[in-house]
């Protein structure tokens, strides 16, 4: 046996695998699950507070007006989906509204 | 933001690298730091951060294996732990090798001095050869994965990795010859 090969048998005998402790899977396994649970309501909630939030007009509409068709996609489907939830009225209004900060957004990106 | 039936799909690809690999993060966290306490923590923090960007991570990965990107995120994390503590990395032989390993009377009595050496030796490498030899040793990973998860290209990863053996060979035959 080389030298290297009795250092790499000796690495295998040191560097073994540590099995995490248990109070580790529960505490990971906790954490997780209310992390998930908390995405799945911001998920449902994303569309009307994004919204309702000036600071996410922006973005979102600029995403539009650069013509991307997976974002652009996206915002119709949760249209779509809000629509479904949402009287039409308050849905117009704030569609009024995307409009308005579309056309602000378009006309900067001419300047 | 993904759709609801695209988050559950996440979440159960998310559950299948989780129980696949976190005796790998573990391991590795413990081998970088040293200790169970703050190997927990990294764990917990790896698998939080990984969960917040997998949905991406998923998508640009083109099929490939996520580890090395789980491990690069518990590398990352271990880097800002000596960063914020001027930390170097600690050898406890009690609670991780000999704990862990299948434990029988020959590898106890005539094992232990050469393990605990190698261990110091190990702890004593420069990071990037120490993480080299713990993601290949501790986490059976290959050239490509270690190279992934280090940012560098495989042919490095093999220089790197036989550099960190031949180096750590030198170190124990200088133990071994103390007066020479």
């Amino acid at each position: 046996m080389s030298d290297v090969e009795r250092v790499e048998q000796l690495l295998r005998s040191a560097l073994v695998p540590v099995e995490p402790p248990e109070r580790l899977s529960d505490r990971l396994e906790r954490g997780l699950s209310e992390l998930t649970e908390a995405a799945a309501d911001e998920l449902a909630d994303w569309e009307l507070s994004a919204m309702r939030d000036p600071r996410n007009w922006v973005p979102t509409v600029t995403a539009i007006v650069v013509g991307s068709a997976a974002a652009g996609g996206l915002v119709l489907v949760r249209a779509r989906q809000q629509h479904k939830k949402r009287q039409t009225s308050g849905l117009k209004a704030l569609e009024r509204s995307m409009r308005g900060v579309a056309s602000d957004v378009q006309k900067r990106l001419r300047r | 933001m993904p759709e609801l039936a695209d988050k559950q799909r996440l979440d159960r690809d998310f559950t299948e690298l989780y129980r696949a690999h976190l005796r790998d993060v573990y391991s590795y966290a413990y081998y970088r730091i040293g200790n169970h306490h703050d190997a927990e923590d990294i764990t917990e923090q790896t698998f939080v951060q990984a969960y917040r960007h997998f949905d991406r991570a998923q998508r640009e990965s083109n099929g490939r294996p996520l580890r090395p990107w789980l491990i690069r995120i518990a590398h990352n994390l271990a880097a800002n732990y000596y960063r914020d503590r001027s930390r170097r990395p600690q050898t406890n032989l009690d609670d991780a090798a000999i704990l862990s390993a299948p434990l029988d009377t020959e590898r106890v009595v005539e094992g232990l001095e050469e393990v605990k050496e190698v261990l110091e030796g190990v702890s004593k490498l420069p990071d990037d050869r120490r993480e080299a030899l713990i993601m290949r040793f501790a986490l059976d990973m290959d050239n490509r994965e270690i190279a992934r998860a280090l940012g560098r290209s495989e042919g490095a990863t093999k220089v790197l990795i036989h550099r960190a053996i031949r180096q750590l060979e030198q170190g124990l035959n200088q133990e071994e010859e103390p007066d020479e």
